[in-house]
């Protein structure tokens, strides 16, 4: 499997970008948590759904832009249907975490940041789920799996993997 | 039903008898610890296991969803409150044993041979001691809170309730004396009063710098301009650290009241909760809280009738460890990059949208409503001369048991790691412990005798930090610790200022080289002079405290760096350039462990008596075999 960039150049209906800025009534102070629940909506971040977030709050496309390329969590490109997040955190690397990452890469044929070829799973990882207890950790779409090992790995996979076989 | 919103201190009063009475109760309270560890641990299905079995036996029970008692190892924990009886702890329950307790606890018998421990008294809840006793019916035998290790030292102020009470529920806050605090500062201390007892407590930061919260506070209320705000910072950056996050789970509503106290005192109108996004479950615990507080009249407008407004609203952060800095936590609450800026202006004067601003740790505010409550003096006999009350510590890594204790400050670090956590984990040697987060330092054995307080850390070479405390042993090359930590930092430098962007990343680069092998002395000596240039140079925090892990692995585990410069060696054997996994076939019992482990299956025999062989070929030197192996049968070379 290969990374590949999925990003559409189709039309993009922008009625859920509103919805989501009338829940904050258009301020621009909310942008950071707009481009959140608008990333939750879309999966990413279209770049004409970027254009109408400036425009609704008097914002210049540049700043928009600015902060959708600051911060780690945003994504310009299409993501996968499941985000696994691998922790890297202090507690997590003393454990092992790197080998499991590696085994996630091995697994999925692709790095962190990257996306299966099929869409499926986006893989990132992160600086600590906060269950440094439990280390090594990682969370499957908000699922966390503790005390991780390649045996837990290949099973998650798989039963994330069942939940689409159908229509998938 | 829920109750009615309270218009003043007799309707909380009565509200809280009331609470009580419904917590300690007839009815047998079941509760389960389902924070974020606790689902980790599969506790969602004996949440679910118990409440099924309560339902299908018609019993009248209450079953509770709490967060996390700090023994996250011991999860699911499932605690049993009925009358007349001590309150027991069972741990490592799964829905088969929760059911079996249903039906145990349905003939008012406990199961006594699986319990964890029991308190005879809440003596844990700082603001209400109350005692259990009755019956001891067959839990004699059942150590107490007090008997248990991990327990014994530890004294719980911030992290009161946490595990104990449903978060969910503000009546259960009610019932343990919560908002106690914010009415009797409202009704009996004025704003001057209030700031003196903070002042007066030593109450310092808990977010990594030890400011004295009461100064803080004090010069926001002297600032001038309107509104004034009141910020929790919940960003939690500090990678094996979770006191934060246990705390806004478990018990958000103790963070609400010590901002709510603050905003009254400083005259602030409205709050911001800035909360990591990697932590949903706060984010939803703080929202129904809020949302609770607001319609029982202790939040928003006119609280408790006494014409004082104040509005919390959260601000989840998008991914960036620098926002856990204040300035640029408050550029990202104004929808910003999270750029930090030079303080020439206080924050306290202006901050947030330019207005005075306080801002505080999770932690730091959940110690306010308690030190109203039991008065300052009573907060500064716990604790050493600069550094009062408790701290709160995740101890995770190599250490035995792994969890969140809360210890008084001036206890020492080998309490902490020996006594509490039990030692190092497998019976492994100690290396060395890591406080202070990424920008911390690492402190070897000859300085476990050190207290924990601000300043003897600090004077170390390491920090207090957000209070993880990281275990290292004898697997754990110092060196490569200090690339991991300083390629955390160059990733999270925001890249403002040059000395923080272009020096941590030539650190890095130089920990890169000598980890692969090909470093030299003069590497290393290069790199020393490049960390002070970084401490001595950049604007923030981050950039000052970076250069902390490589200049104190440096000072406390220099022979390691020299053995991989000179020696070509990693004693640790973690550097993958300078490390060949064997198998010592004397030692080897042909269990076959190994060979399961090594995810490139690369060891071929272990089984039918025959050793085991690594293909050097097919190896990744992961070292999957030797932590697996239980005869210490994998060496290094
Ligand atoms: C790079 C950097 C990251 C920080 N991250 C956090 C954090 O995650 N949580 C926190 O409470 N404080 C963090 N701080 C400290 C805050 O700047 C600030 O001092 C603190 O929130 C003040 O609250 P306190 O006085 O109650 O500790 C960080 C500081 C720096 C320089
Ligand atoms: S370090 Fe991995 S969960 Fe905290």
């Amino acid at each position: 499997m290969a990374p590949t960039n999925l990003q559409t150049q189709a039309p993009v209906d922008l009625a859920a970008a509103d919805a989501v800025i009338d829940s904050y009534q258009a301020d621009k102070s909310w942008l950071v948590m707009i481009l959140q629940d608008i990333q939750e909506a879309y999966n990413y971040l279209p770049q004409p759904v970027l254009e109408h977030v400036a425009v609704r709050l008097a914002l210049t496309p540049s700043h928009v832009y600015r902060v959708a390329t600051f911060y780690a969590s945003f994504s310009l490109t299409r993501r996968g249907r499941h985000l696994i997040l691998i922790c890297d955190g202090t507690a997590c690397h003393l454990r092992g975490a790197e080998n499991l990452q590696e085994e996630l890469t091995r697994r999925l044929g692709v790095a962190p940041g990257q996306t299966t070829a099929d869409g499926l799973f986006t893989l990132e990882t992160v600086a600590c789920l906060g269950a440094c207890a439990l280390a090594p950790v990682m969370m499957i779409d908000g699922t966390y799996f503790g005390k991780l090992t390649s045996e837990k790995i290949v099973a998650a996979l798989e039963r994330f993997a069942a939940k689409e076989a159908p229509d998938a | 039903m829920p109750e009615a919103r309270m218009n003043c201190l007799a309707d909380l009063r009565g509200r809280q008898e009331r609470a009580r009475v419904a917590f300690y109760g007839p009815k047998v309270r079941l509760s389960v610890g389902v924070g974020t560890c606790g689902l980790a641990n599969g506790a969602g299905d004996v949440l679910e296991a118990l409440r099924d079995e309560v339902a299908r036996r018609g019993l009248d029970f209450t079953v509770r969803a709490t967060a996390c008692v700090g023994l996250c190892e011991m999860e699911p924990l499932v605690d049993v409150l009925a009358p007349g009886l001590p309150r027991v702890f069972y741990h490592k329950v799964d829905p088969a044993r929760a059911r079996d307790l249903v039906a145990g606890l349905a003939k008012g018998l406990h199961h006594g041979d699986w319990a964890l421990m029991r308190a005879d008294q809440d003596k844990l809840l700082v603001d209400l001691p109350r005692s259990l006793t009755g019956s001891l019916n067959g839990l004699a035998a059942v150590p107490t809170f007090e008997e248990i290790p991990f327990y014994r030292h530890q004294m719980k102020v911030a992290l009161r309730n946490c595990g104990f009470i449903d978060p969910l529920d503000v009546e259960e806050y009610l019932a343990t004396g919560g908002y106690s605090a914010l009415a009797k500062a409202m009704e009996s201390m004025p704003p001057e009063q209030i700031i003196e007892t903070i002042e007066r407590s030593g109450l310092r930061g808990r977010g990594g710098g030890g400011f004295p919260t009461g100064k803080k506070w004090r010069a926001c209320r002297e600032a001038h301009g309107e509104p004034k705000y009141v910020l929790c910072n919940g960003d939690e950056g500090d990678p094996g650290a979770f006191m934060d996050r246990s705390i806004m789970e478990g018990n958000p509503h103790a963070v609400l009241e010590g901002m709510a106290i603050a905003a009254y005192a400083i005259g602030a109108s409205y709050g911001y909760i800035y909360v990591r996004r990697e932590y949903p479950l706060a984010v939803d615990h703080l929202r129904r809280a809020i949302l609770q507080a607001e319609q029982a009249g202790l939040l928003g407008i006119n609280i408790l009738g006494r014409g004082f407004d104040f509005t919390v609203r959260i601000s989840r952060g998008a991914g960036a460890f620098v926002c856990g800095e204040s300035t640029a936590l408050m550029a990202s609450i104004e929808g910003q990059a999270g750029e930090p800026r030079a303080k020439h202006i206080h924050t306290s004067e202006k901050g947030v949208f330019g207005r005075p601003t306080t801002l505080n740790n999770v932690e730091t505010w959940a110690n306010v409503p308690v030190i109203i409550n039991q008065g300052a003096d009573w907060f500064a006999a716990i604790g050493t001369k600069a550094s009062k009350g408790t701290k709160v510590f995740s101890v995770v890594g190599k250490a035995r048991t792994t969890g969140l204790v809360e210890v008084p400050m001036g206890m020492t670090l080998r309490e902490i790691v020996f006594d509490i956590a039990g030692g190092v984990a497998g019976g492994r040697q100690f290396k060395a412990v890591q406080t202070g987060g990424p920008s911390g330092g690492c402190l070897g054995e000859d300085q476990l005798d050190l207290p924990v307080d601000f300043d003897a850390l600090t004077a170390a070479g390491s920090m207090m930090g957000s209070g993880g405390l990281i275990v290292m042993d004898d697997r754990t090359c110092m060196v490569e610790v200090a690339r991991y930590f300083t390629n955390f930092l160059r990733r999270e430098s925001c890249g403002k200022c040059t000395a923080c962007r272009e020096g941590v990343l030539r650190m890095y680069e130089l920990l890169e080289k000598i980890t692969a092998g090909q470093g030299t002395t003069a590497d290393v000596d290069l790199l020393e002079e490049v960390s002070r240039y970084v401490a001595d140079n950049s604007i923030c925090g981050l950039g000052k405290s970076a250069p902390n892990p490589t200049l104190s692995t440096l000072k406390h585990f220099r022979g390691e760096y020299l053995a991989h410069v000179t020696e070509h060696r990693c004693p640790a054997g973690v550097c993958k350039a300078l490390t060949k996994f064997t198998i010592l076939t004397a030692s080897c019992k042909a269990c076959g462990k190994c060979s399961k482990a090594c995810p490139t299956e690369a060891i071929s025999g272990g089984a039918k008596k025959v050793p085991a062989l690594i293909d050097q070929a097919k190896c990744v030197r992961c070292g999957s075999c030797r932590e697996v192996c239980p005869f210490d049968a994998v060496g290094t070379e």
